[in-house]
C-alpha cells in the first residue's frame, strides 16, 4: 500500500479515532456520501470461534471414525410441500444474483453445490438458464423488488424462499449500481441499462404477517402445493420474527445473523444493525419449541459460517442444516492472491477486497464485465465449491463423531461451553468450567 | 374478455376449494373447458392464481387477495370488487374488474392488461414492470412508486406521491394529481404517447377524449446516485 505512514513508538493511535476511522472521516469529507461495500461485517462480534465442543469421554461414548457413520442428511420443506428438499449435506448456498455474480460464478455455484448434493438460491434478479441448469436443487427467491419474477422460473423452482430480511442489512433495500447493469441484467429486471436499481425494503403486495399468510397462500396455489416455502428472515428479534414466519406458514425459516454478506450495502448498516447468528438460534430455537415446531419446521442459519466447527456448533445450537455466502464466493476465488497487484490497482488488497458493487473484481466473479468474467473458470470454480463443502462436512462429522452422534444433527447444546460470558449470555450455555449462564438466573437450560 | 357462454364449466366455491379450482384451472393448460364461470367467490384468496393458458374466465361476485396472481393468457372478468394484489405479477391476458380494487392492483405486472372500473386503493401499479393498467375511477397514494415500464391511465384523481421514484412507466391522469412523488414531473404528450393512450382507452372500453389527460413520467434525476439529490433520497 503507498503512502502508509510510519508508526513507531511515541507515536500513540487514538482507540477511538484509529486511522481507519480518521480515513473514513476524510473520505466522508472529500466525497460526501457514506461507504458502500459488499462483504459481510468486519467488526468482531461474538461468534461460534467463542464457543466450544466438549467430545466425549467417560460419561459419553465418541464414535470411531474410521467404521462408525454418522448421517449428514437433511430434508428441508416437510411441512406442507409435497416434495420436500432432500438434501446429502446440511450446508447450502445462500441467496446471491445474477447482477451481482457474473453468469459464469452462478453457474459455478450450481456445479459445486450439485455434485455434493446440496441446493443453491437465486437472488434479487430473476433466475438464470446457468443456474437452473447447473443446480439440481435450486431455491428460488421472491424478493420486494420481484426482478425477474414470473410463474414459469417458481413452477420450475424446487422450493421458493420469501426474503423478508437479509443479516447485512434487516430492514433495508438493495441497490444495484449501473455500472454493473449490463444488457442482459437490465432486460431481466425491465430497467434501463447503465442506471441504479434500486430494490425496495418492503414487498410491494403484502404488509403484515396475516397478508404474509395469503401471499405464501398464493404461492402454493400457484405451485400446486408441490415445493417448500422458505421465509428468510434478518436477525433481529428472532423470536418473534419466527413464530409469525411459522404462524405464515412456512415450512422453512432462513435465519441470517448481521455476520451475513451482501453484494452491495452501506457500510454503517453491515456494522450497526441487526444481532450476532450465536444470539438469534437459540431465540430461534426457543420460538419454535414454544409452537412445538422444532424440527417440523427446519431451520437454516447463516451469517460467518466458515468451517465445519461453525457448521457443527450451530447445529448444536439447534439449527437444521447452515448456509453459506460469502465462504463460497472465496472458494471460488474471490480475493484470491494471484489477483493482488489487480487489487493493489483498485485500492484494495487480496483478502480485502470488498467493493463487489463496482463491477470491477479481478477474479470475474462479482462482475458483469464480460472480459473479467472470461477469467473465470465455472468448471474450476465448481470444484473448488465441492470440495470447500466437502471438507467442511468431514470437519462437521468429526466433531459429531467426537461427541459421540451418529448424525449431525444430534449435536444439542449440553455439547457446548463458552469461552466468554458473552457468548454464554448469548448461546445460552455454560461459561467453560462452570455451571454457570448469565442471564439465567442461576437456572440452567 | 371475459364471457358469460352458457357453454362455460361452472365451479360454485360454495361448494368447490380453492385448491380443487385452481388445479382444475391449471390443468386446462392440457385441454379440457376453456370458458369458466367461477360462482360465489365469497372473498376468497388466490382465486384463478397462476393460470398458464387462454382460458376465459367470469367470476359472479367479490374476490379476495391475489385474485388472478401472475396471471398468464386468460381472459377473466370480475363481476364485482377485487381485494389486495389483483393480477399482481400479471405476465398477459386481461383482467377486468367491474368494481373498486383494494391496494397494490396489478403489483409488479409485467404484461397485459388490468382494467378497474371503480377505483384503485393505494399502490396501485406499484413496482409495474410492463403491464397496461386503466382505471376509470381514481387511484389512492403511492400509485406507481418505483415502476419500471408499462403505462398507468387514470381516469379520475391520483392521490399522493404518485409516480415516485418512477422509471420508464407512462402516466396519464384525467383528474388532478394530489402531489406527484420523487422524481415524477409532467411531460409533454408526443405523437406516440397520444396513440398509446387512445388506444389503451379503446382496449379497455372507455370513453374518454385523450385531449383531457395529463401525462406524467420519470424526470430522471435519480438513476444514479447524486448526493446532491439526497434531499429526494
Amino acid at each position: 500500500m503507498t503512502n502508509e505512514p510510519t508508526h513507531s513508538a511515541g507515536m500513540r493511535e487514538s482507540a477511538l479515532f484509529d486511522r481507519n476511522v480518521i480515513h473514513e472521516i476524510q473520505r466522508k469529507a472529500r466525497e460526501g456520501i457514506y461507504d458502500i461495500r459488499g462483504f459481510g461485517a468486519k467488526r468482531k462480534v461474538p461468534h461460534f470461534d467463542d464457543l466450544l465442543l466438549l467430545g466425549a469421554s467417560v460419561s459419553r461414548y465418541p464414535l470411531e471414525g474410521y467404521r462408525e457413520r454418522c448421517n449428514t442428511a437433511v430434508t428441508l420443506g416437510t411441512r406442507y410441500a409435497k416434495n420436500p428438499i432432500e438434501l446429502d449435506i446440511p450446508i447450502t448456498i445462500a441467496g446471491m444474483s445474477f447482477g451481482a455474480l457474473s453468469a459464469q460464478a452462478k453457474e459455478a455455484l450450481g456445479r459445486g453445490a450439485t455434485v455434493v448434493g446440496t441446493s443453491t438460491t437465486t437472488g434479487d434478479g430473476g433466475m438464470t438458464e446457468e443456474e437452473r441448469g447447473h443446480s439440481e436443487k435450486l431455491v428460488y427467491q421472491l424478493l420486494p423488488s420481484r426482478y425477474g419474477m414470473n410463474p414459469d422460473d417458481l413452477r420450475r423452482a424446487d422450493a421458493i424462499e420469501v426474503v423478508i430480511g437479509q443479516g447485512a442489512k434487516p430492514g433495508g433495500g438493495g441497490m444495484l449500481l449501473g455500472q454493473k447493469i449490463s444488457d442482459r441484467v437490465a432486460g431481466m429486471r425491465d430497467l434501463p441499462k447503465g442506471i441504479d436499481q434500486r430494490s425496495s425494503c418492503r414487498h410491494p403486495d403484502w404488509t403484515g404477517p396475516d397478508d404474509l399468510e395469503i401471499k405464501i397462500g398464493e404461492l402454493r396455489e400457484i405451485t400446486d402445493w408441490r415445493i417448500p416455502i422458505y421465509v428468510k428472515i434478518a436477525a433481529s428479534r428472532p423470536y418473534f420474527d419466527v413464530a409469525l414466519a411459522v404462524k405464515a406458514g412456512a415450512d422453512v425459516v432462513v435465519l441470517d445473523g448481521m455476520e451475513g454478506g451482501t453484494a452491495a450495502t452501506q457500510d454503517v448498516f453491515i456494522e450497526h444493525v441487526g444481532i450476532p447468528i450465536l444470539s438469534a438460534i437459540p431465540e430461534a430455537v426457543d420460538s419454535l419449541k414454544d409452537l412445538g415446531m422444532h424440527r417440523e419446521v427446519q431451520l437454516v442459519v447463516s451469517g460467518g459460517i466458515r468451517t465445519g466447527a461453525d457448521v457443527a456448533k450451530a447445529l448444536a445450537l439447534g439449527a437444521d442444516a447452515v448456509s453459506i455466502g460469502v465462504a463460497a464466493m472465496i472458494a471460488l476465488g474471490d480475493n484470491a492472491p494471484e489477483y493482488q497487484e489487480e487489487y493493489e490497482k483498485l485500492g484494495s488488497g487480496a483478502g480485502f477486497y470488498d467493493d463487489w458493487h463496482e463491477g470491477r473484481d479481478p477474479a470475474g466473479i462479482s462482475t458483469q464485465d464480460e472480459e473479467l468474467g472470461k477469467r473465470f473458470n465455472a468448471e474450476l470454480g465448481g470444484r473448488r465449491l465441492a470440495n470447500y463443502l466437502r471438507a467442511m462436512v468431514l470437519e462437521t462429522q468429526t466433531l459429531a463423531r467426537a461427541c459421540g452422534k451418529s448424525d449431525v444433527r444430534n449435536l444439542e447444546p449440553e455439547d457446548l461451553v463458552a469461552l466468554t460470558i458473552e457468548a454464554a449470555a448469548m448461546a445460552r450455555v455454560p461459561l467453560a468450567g462452570t455451571k454457570w449462564i448469565p442471564g439465567l438466573d442461576g437456572k440452567t437450560e | 374478455m371475459g364471457t358469460a357462454e352458457q357453454t362455460a364449466e361452472v365451479v360454485d366455491l360454495s361448494e368447490t376449494s380453492i385448491r380443487e379450482l385452481n388445479q382444475r384451472l391449471h390443468d386446462a393448460a392440457d385441454g379440457g373447458p376453456q370458458a369458466w364461470r367461477i360462482t360465489h367467490p365469497g372473498g376468497l384468496h388466490a382465486i384463478a392464481a397462476g393460470i398458464n393458458a387462454p382460458l376465459e374466465i367470469d367470476i359472479d361476485g367479490h374476490v379476495g387477495y391475489y385474485c388472478v396472481g401472475m396471471n398468464k393468457e386468460a381472459n377473466v372478468r370480475i363481476h364485482g370488487s377485487a381485494g389486495v394484489g389483483l393480477a399482481e405479477n400479471i405476465m398477459s391476458g386481461t383482467v377486468i374488474v367491474d368494481g373498486d380494487a383494494s391496494q397494490s392492483a396489478a403489483a409488479t405486472g409485467r404484461g397485459g392488461l388490468v382494467v378497474v372500473r371503480g377505483n384503485a386503493a393505494a399502490r396501485c401499479g406499484i413496482s409495474m414492470k410492463g403491464v397496461n393498467i386503466v382505471v376509470e375511477g381514481n387511484v389512492g397514494h403511492l400509485s406507481a412508486f418505483m415502476a419500471q415500464k408499462g403505462a398507468l391511465v387514470v381516469c379520475g384523481d391520483a392521490g399522493e406521491a404518485l409516480g415516485d421514484s418512477i422509471y420508464e412507466t407512462h402516466l396519464y391522469v384525467r383528474g388532478s394529481v394530489a402531489e406527484l412523488g420523487a422524481d415524477c414531473i409532467e411531460k409533454d404528450f408526443k405523437e406516440f404517447h397520444t396513440a398509446e393512450l387512445t388506444g389503451l382507452l379503446a382496449e379497455a372500453g372507455v370513453d374518454a377524449d385523450p385531449a383531457d389527460f395529463k401525462r406524467y413520467g420519470s424526470a430522471r434525476q435519480l438513476y444514479n446516485f447524486n448526493i446532491d439529490n439526497a434531499d429526494a433520497y
